[in-house]
């Protein structure tokens, strides 16, 4: 078998060429640097780097906020999205292009914004203040911040799984008697459920990494609000190279295995849309 | 069957269906507009009550600073020079991955889409390993006087890095949807190979070209996390709008920050104006 299949089309050579060439260049090679970097430090400097206190705080944060946020964006994500494809009301479209703006938000505005909404004096921050809950500051701010910034994903993941979803199946369902909450569970959960839990990864994938919303309502004390990212600038600042590279690689390592999750999601996804259309 | 049980109970009666659904329904809506408005537009409208809060005067004199016309000027020229070269590597890997067949081919895809799935810090850091002067090839920099860290390559560098996916990603799909029909009929007739992807292909693709352009953009000239990392940092000369909007954040500058912040708020709503169009024109994202 050769390399490719035989196409009366021309350009093949240049353009398998020059992206292969450029992907190297700009992609690839950088991040074998990283990998290089990281594992050419001696073995317990690795461990110690890695399993640091510092670091395990920092983990406790990235990990545990962006679960949280991506379990709100969860139940948020499937409301708005169910809201969008199913209700008709003034604003409708207006509210969906909308979705997408944290997409196109850069990460600092979005920052330094929700930082002074939800600060003690802030629109909303003034009236958490007297109940108790500081957002600014804090772990939940961290949370709120990634909420945000990971919303689009999840949103955008479950809307076309419920425009999928089969009308007459729910019809007949209701004409044979089912109650609505009963057409729910049994005929709308499993058909998005794949997109509900592709949302889900995509949103925590995204907020793990986040770095600039967090750094301003996050007020990065070390072992409380420091997100890893941050612990990497802080390494990097401090010309510990091999220290960034090795949180570099943990958080690379992470990435690579939500990527893989996300992928087998989506071709669950596929598998299930395809069953449903037989 | 056990479901039947369930079944039986949750056989609805007539009459009751109907204002259930309606309280859902407005449940629904209620729920998805407060999320939105406390989450979203609450800090968009900040933005601009925070830029104007000194008055409109303020506002317009806080864009005569010379240091955050620098930051924007630096701003447009990255992305003059990023958001083209992305293109560019767009078209030729949607060409090669849409009009051949070849193995290793989704291999090649998700390597394409690798840095949407990386940290911004470790985007920028990645350059600073191998750039700066403690990196691979710091020392033969410096000793030939070529600085790429804390100047303008190596933002230049890490914004193509982590925009590099975007027009790409829009172009695959598109084309492999499109198919190759017209392509092989134009190069039968004799066309030429770059008469063909002018004439034919260009414009077949055109509406996904502009969507992956405009999202490309708006995070070259918003990126923060990857900019921050290899920048340094130098007021007036290798600061972006973003990263100079941290400064004066930090410094208390509010109106200042909230300034170049809502500049970079209207430039992402004027995106999302771009690409509400363009899916108008029948071009859907999938």
């Amino acid at each position: 078998m050769s390399f490719r299949s035989p196409s009366i089309l021309p350009g093949f050579g240049l353009t398998f060429g020059f992206t292969t060439f450029f992907l190297s260049t700009i992609v690839l090679l950088p991040l074998a640097a990283l990998v290089l970097s990281a594992t050419s430090m001696h073995w317990s400097d690795f461990v110690s780097t890695v399993f640091s206190a510092r670091a395990l705080g920092s983990y406790r944060l990235s990990f545990g906020a962006s679960l949280l946020a991506a379990s709100i964006n969860l139940v948020f994500g499937f409301i708005i999205a169910w809201t969008l494809v199913r209700y008709e009301f003034p604003g409708r479209k207006l509210v969906d292009a909308l979705i997408d703006m944290p997409f196109a938000l850069p990460t600092a505005v979005s920052g330094i914004a929700l930082t002074t909404v939800f600060a003690q004096n802030g629109w909303i921050g003034r009236y958490l203040e007297p109940l108790g809950i500081k957002v600014a500051y804090t772990w939940l701010g961290v949370t709120l911040a990634l909420t945000l910034i990971s919303m689009p994903f999840a949103v955008r993941a479950v809307q076309p799984a419920l425009l999928e979803v089969q009308r007459d199946l729910e019809e007949a369902a209701e004409t044979l008697g089912a109650g609505r909450f009963y057409v729910f569970r049994r005929i709308i959960l499993p058909t998005i459920l794949p997109a509900l839990l592709t949302g889900f990864t995509l949103a925590f994938a995204r907020a793990v990494g986040e770095y600039g919303s967090v750094i301003f309502i996050s007020g990065n004390l070390p072992m409380k609000t420091e997100i890893t990212p941050l612990l990497i600038v802080v390494h990097l600042e401090q010309f510990d190279y091999q220290g960034a590279a090795a949180l570099g690689l943990v958080m690379l390592v992470i990435s690579f295995v939500m990527l893989l999750t996300i992928n087998l999601l989506q071709a669950w996804g596929r598998r299930s849309q395809v069953r449903a259309a037989n | 069957m056990a479901a039947t049980d369930t079944y039986a109970e949750e056989v609805s009666r007539p009459g009751q269906h109907t204002w259930v659904q309606a309280l859902v329904r407005w449940l629904c809506i209620t729920v998805s507009l407060a999320f939105l408005a406390a989450v979203l537009l609450a800090p968009l409208a900040t933005v601009f009550v925070m830029a104007l809060s000194k008055g409109i005067g303020t506002y317009l004199h806080s864009f005569a600073d010379p240091d955050t016309l620098a930051a924007i000027r630096l701003t447009l020229i990255t992305a003059a020079v990023v958001v083209p070269i992305n293109t560019v590597f767009g078209l030729a890997a949607a060409w090669a991955i849409a009009k051949f067949e070849f193995r290793g081919k989704s291999i090649l895809i998700t390597l394409i889409d690798l840095p949407l799935a990386i940290s911004p810090v470790i985007s920028g850091m990645i350059f600073v390993l191998l750039f700066g002067l403690h990196g691979w090839f710091g020392l033969w920099l410096q000793a030939h006087d070529i600085s790429i860290i804390f100047a303008l390559p190596g933002i230049m560098l890490a914004t193509m890095f982590v925009t590099f996916p975007y027009v790409a990603r829009e172009l695959i799909p598109l084309m492999q949807q499109l198919g190759n029909d017209e392509e092989e009929a134009a190069i039968t007739l004799g066309a030429g190979g770059w008469m063909t992807f002018f004439r034919v292909t260009l414009p077949k693709v055109r509406w996904g070209l502009v969507y992956g352009m405009v999202l490309c953009n708006a995070r070259a000239m918003g990126e923060f996390g990857a900019v921050s990392v290899v920048s340094g940092h130098i007021r007036g000369l290798t600061n972006t709008m973003p990263l100079h909007i941290e400064i004066l954040y930090n410094e208390y500058n509010f109106v200042g920050a909230f300034a170049v912040a809502s500049l970079l708020t209207l430039l992402a709503a004027l995106t999302l104006l771009v690409k509400t169009l363009v899916e108008r024109t029948g071009y859907r994202r999938r």
